[in-house]
């Protein structure tokens, strides 16, 4: 069984977000991943991401393809709408949603299989479509379903747990979306949910997709010594270069004047995200420098996380296809057929 | 044979050099004489530079299939020459441009051959490379005019139509037709014994191609979300669409679009779009052809099993692999009647001709909302590229599209629970919510197992009662898709079954054998699942003729696996070449047969 209901448990003393939904009215079914597995700290992430930003949970889709990453849409939200589709093609879906319906917020899970391997080329034009959605790599180097085969994140050198070397270079989700222009970057870790939280309100907030590469370690087949995708490795490689802070439209925005490191980025929805550089030079704003940073660490074999990089002046699919700002889902029929007399004058051109 | 508004032509060029728009506007100009007409664009799978054939047949009593035998041919390419007067039939005649001296290979005993120099003459009145290229198409549809009897008032009138607003090209093109006119007349008798005399049998009909039809089709269904891959021969169909919608679904004050158009990185997207939209709630289609199919299985097999509705046109092209891309088959029934793995069956659809095309692209649509799963709409290269005449499309104003059962919010209310695959009203189809709904309409689709209520299942009966529903559902669609066309003639023993756009040449050779005494009845199936009269047709026929396009006989087997009709009472004839059909393949096959007669 990969979802078993939770029992119903009522607390009386739980906070209620704006729209009086506790934190428990956004979670989902019991998770039947491994204990201590890092995508459990990712759904419980994204239900604190979601009970903060007071979503409705039917107007939100989550979107997923096949894996153990996938298999957790059924353990957040349940009051939301799901798509569980094919093993790598979630982008392609979560398009044709978009494209029919963008008023939803969308929400795709994927994992480093499903997104590097098998669906490397539906992630890369979704992308440069840049559909409206919030992209997360629940990344941990290899197939955890099919017990510990190397995935195409695992980094050259990384030790199976059968003890076998990689030897073929990894894809960086992070770097391939800065080169495919995505407009938003970031990269946490399933561990540091401080950080996490604030990236995944972003990039829900954010106008395109917004892709986070959260490093989340597979305690069953990837978290020994020897794996560059443990809790061990990740905690004591990481750099955060910069750390987001997501203000909603809602709240006063008070910037310490004083602060000069903090940038402001305005959300196409009116929320701001304030980014903080722990590096005194670091740009956010900056595709280069932003790239540039990654391969540096990657050099001295540091994980780069925080947001990375952001562009909100970016336009997403809907802005490239000119279409209604109406969902096309509620654009009347009459408007949508041209109707007999169109037809009978259009048949001229036939004769 | 052949005679007055009853003959066909054929002119063999090389591609890329402009002769698609002479021979467009020689039928064209057949057609607004009033006289059925018929074009077969027989080209390579090139840009430039390989063989290129067009056929022409003019048919007083309106048949509309590939002519079996020419009567003219106009060789204008040196590397086909040998085989184009081997086409030739006995007694016809050959047209080439006799700026060269005749080539050995086009000297034949028996036809009459006729030489005009089309190159001189238009390397005397034009200048430079390409409009002397060009125009030399149009001095042999010049030619073709005085030849066959065209009449040059309408020539004339649809040169001005094309190029009115350009007054150089409107010039060059005028002088070029004259050009070909007058040194044919000055030259030869004209008009030839077989030509061409004005009627009034094409006025309620119009020059179509199917993919055209099918883009209007999803036009008028509503159709909002198109994702595609290019593709020969659907290419077109999306093409038409997009220039469809900037004409009609524009929005006149902001110039946004009602619609979408998405080109997906491949086929596979394509369906995945495709898929994603339909649950949604647009009306969404993809248009692919034969490799794309392929390339669609598992998508397809999610949206069987999870019921979403999507709409596929397959305009199917010569397969295996690659295979002949710019040549027709009808080789994919089976690959979409049973596509994807596991136990899945779908609807598809078989139109005939392009005016079928776009009744039954509007079908499609309201099939795959109603039944909430994928449906097919099996067009071929012949009845997707090649113009055909056909009766004027008709759209009623009354039509909405069939939604098929969506819960709203308000329905939700009614509902204790909502169960997405309950089969509530026990036709196999349970209701369905979209997404952004509130209350109790949240569900999770998912490809992996699932009970009545969406959840996950490994449980056999769980799993089980979910397919069975499916099984249901595709039995009720058999009761409601298109019945098929069927011909009674009295006195027939014979059965003709056949499918698609074999239509028109078997129809021709039912007359044809009739006209030998031999009665056949005719059935064109229209659609899969088979419903009841199919099984009646075949059921009264002691002796059948299953007639399609492809080498395995897939319409046969389809019709063995799911009426269990025996297989010896049906007599295949396959023609697969790749070359659309002809009457003549029909009528021999069965003229051959030693069971044929009985009486």
């Amino acid at each position: 069984m990969t979802s078993i209901a939770k029992p119903p448990v009522r607390h009386p003393g739980s906070r209620t977000n704006g729209r009086g939904l506790t934190l428990r009215d956004y979670e989902g079914a019991m998770s039947t991943l491994c204990a201590g597995c890092g995508h459990d700290s990712v759904t419980a992430a994204l239900v604190q991401t979601a009970w903060e930003l007071e979503l409705e949970p039917h107007r939100a889709a989550k979107m997923s393809g096949i894996g153990c990453s996938s298999k957790t849409t059924a353990y957040f939200m349940k009051q939301s709408h799901g798509f569980n589709s094919v093993h790598g093609r979630m982008p392609s879906v979560t398009s044709g949603a978009s494209a029919a319906n963008r008023n939803l917020t969308y929400i795709g899970i994927s994992g480093d299989g499903d997104s590097l391997s098998i669906g490397l080329g539906q992630l890369s034009h979704a992308i440069r479509r840049n559909v409206n959605m919030l992209y997360v790599i629940e990344n941990n180097g290899v197939y955890g379903l099919t017990k510990g085969q190397f995935s195409a994140s695992a980094d050259i050198g990384s030790t199976s747990k059968k003890g076998e070397s990689n030897e073929q270079a990894p894809i960086d989700p992070v770097l391939l979306a800065l080169t495919l222009g995505a407009t938003f970057v970031a990269r946490s870790f399933s561990g540091d949910k401080k950080q996490l939280v604030p990236i995944l309100k972003a990039g829900m907030a954010h106008n395109g997709l917004a892709l986070v590469d959260v490093i989340s370690p597979c305690v069953s087949f990837n978290d020994h010594e020897g794996s560059t995708k443990s809790y061990a490795f990740t905690r004591e490689h990481e750099v955060e270069a910069v750390h987001a802070d997501f203000v909603p439209l809602q709240r006063e925005i008070t910037v310490p004047e004083s602060d000069a490191a903090v940038r402001v980025v305005t959300m196409h929805d009116g929320a701001t995200v304030r980014l903080r550089s722990t590096a005194s030079d670091y740009d956010p704003t900056n595709r280069e420098s932003a790239y540039a940073h990654v391969r540096d660490c990657q050099s001295r074999h540091e994980i780069a996380t925080g947001l990375l990089f952001v562009d909100e002046s970016g336009k997403d699919m809907h802005a490239m296809m000119r279409t209604v700002p109406t969902p096309l889902v509620d654009v009347p029929y009459e408007k949508l057929c041209p109707g007999k007399a169109a037809l009978d004058k259009l048949m001229q051109r036939y004769r | 044979m052949s005679g007055i508004n009853d003959f066909a032509f054929k002119i063999g060029t090389v591609n890329g050099t402009g002769s698609a728009s002479a021979n467009g506007l020689l039928m064209q100009a057949i057609f607004r004489m009033g006289i059925p007409v018929t074009g077969k664009n027989i080209f390579p799978s090139n840009i430039q530079g390989l063989p290129t054939w067009y056929e022409i047949r003019v048919s007083k009593d309106g048949y509309t299939a590939r002519p079996a035998a020419v009567d003219l041919v106009v060789a204008l390419n040196p590397s086909t020459y040998a085989r184009d007067v081997a086409t030739v039939r006995p007694g016809g005649y050959l047209l080439y441009d006799s700026t060269w001296p005749l080539d050995p290979d086009l000297v034949r005993e028996g036809i009459t051959i006729l030489g005009i120099p089309f190159g001189q003459l238009c390397v005397d009145a034009f200048e430079g490379d390409r409009d002397r290229t060009l125009l030399r198409n149009i001095a042999y549809a010049g030619s073709l005019a005085a030849l066959l009897g065209i009449d040059m008032e309408i020539v004339g009138a649809m040169l001005t139509e094309k190029y009115g607003k350009k007054p150089k090209l409107l010039e060059s093109n005028h002088k070029a037709i004259r050009l070909g006119f007058d040194y044919a007349h000055t030259h030869y008798t004209c008009p030839l014994p077989f030509h061409l005399e004005t009627m009034d049998a094409t006025r309620d009909s119009i020059l179509m191609d199917g993919n055209t039809a099918c883009a209007l089709g999803a036009l008028y269904a509503g159709a909002t979300v198109g994702a595609w891959y290019p593709i020969t021969p659907a290419t077109a169909l999306m093409e038409a669409f997009k220039a469809f919608c900037e004409k009609f679904r524009v929005d006149p004050e902001t110039g946004l679009h009602n619609y979408a158009i998405l080109q997906a990185e491949d086929e596979i997207a394509a369906a995945g779009i495709v898929i994603g939209a339909g649950w949604a709630g647009a009306r969404a289609f993809t248009n692919t052809s034969g490799p794309g199919i392929s390339l669609m299985q598992e998508f397809i097999g999610l949206a069987y099993y999870t019921d979403i509705p999507a709409v596929f046109f397959d305009v199917q092209r010569c397969g295996p692999a690659t295979g002949m891309p710019t040549r027709t088959q009808q080789a994919d029934l089976l690959s979409l009647a049973y596509a994807s793995h596991g136990d899945t069956k779908h609807l598809v659809l078989f139109p005939a001709n392009p005016h079928e095309a776009f009744e039954m692209a509007v079908t499609s649509f309201d099939l795959a909302e109603r039944f909430q799963t994928p449906v097919f709409v099996a067009s071929d290269l012949d009845i997707g590229m090649n113009d055909w005449m056909v009766k004027r499309l008709e759209w009623d104003d009354t039509y909405r599209p069939d939604r098929g059962k969506v819960l709203d919010a308000t329905a939700l209310e009614q509902v204790q629970r909502f169960s997405r695959y309950l089969d509530v009203d026990g036709d196999g189809i349970a209701a369905r919510t979209l997404p952004g709904v509130g209350g109790k309409g949240a569900y999770f689709v998912r490809g992996s197992g699932h009970d009545k209520h969406a959840a996950y299942t490994e449980d056999s009966d769980a799993y089980q009662e979910v397919v069975d529903r499916l099984t249901r559902k595709f039995a009720h669609a058999a009761t409601v898709m298109p019945r098929p066309e069927i011909l009674v003639q009295d006195g027939a023993d014979i059965g003709l079954v056949t499918i698609g756009g074999c239509d028109a040449a078997v129809r021709e050779a039912a007359d044809i054998l009739r006209a030998q005494g031999i009665i056949v009845d005719v059935m064109r199936i229209r659609a899969f699942p088979f419903g009841v009269e199919v099984r009646d047709f075949l059921g009264t026929h002691e002796r059948m003729f299953v007639i399609e396009q492809n080498r395995d006989a897939q319409l046969k087997s389809l019709l063995t696996i799911e009426l269990g009709v025996a297989p010896a009472s049906l007599t295949s004839i396959l023609d697969y070449g790749g070359m659309p059909l002809t009457a003549q393949v029909v009528v021999g096959a069965v003229t051959a047969h030693p069971a044929r007669v009985t009486a």
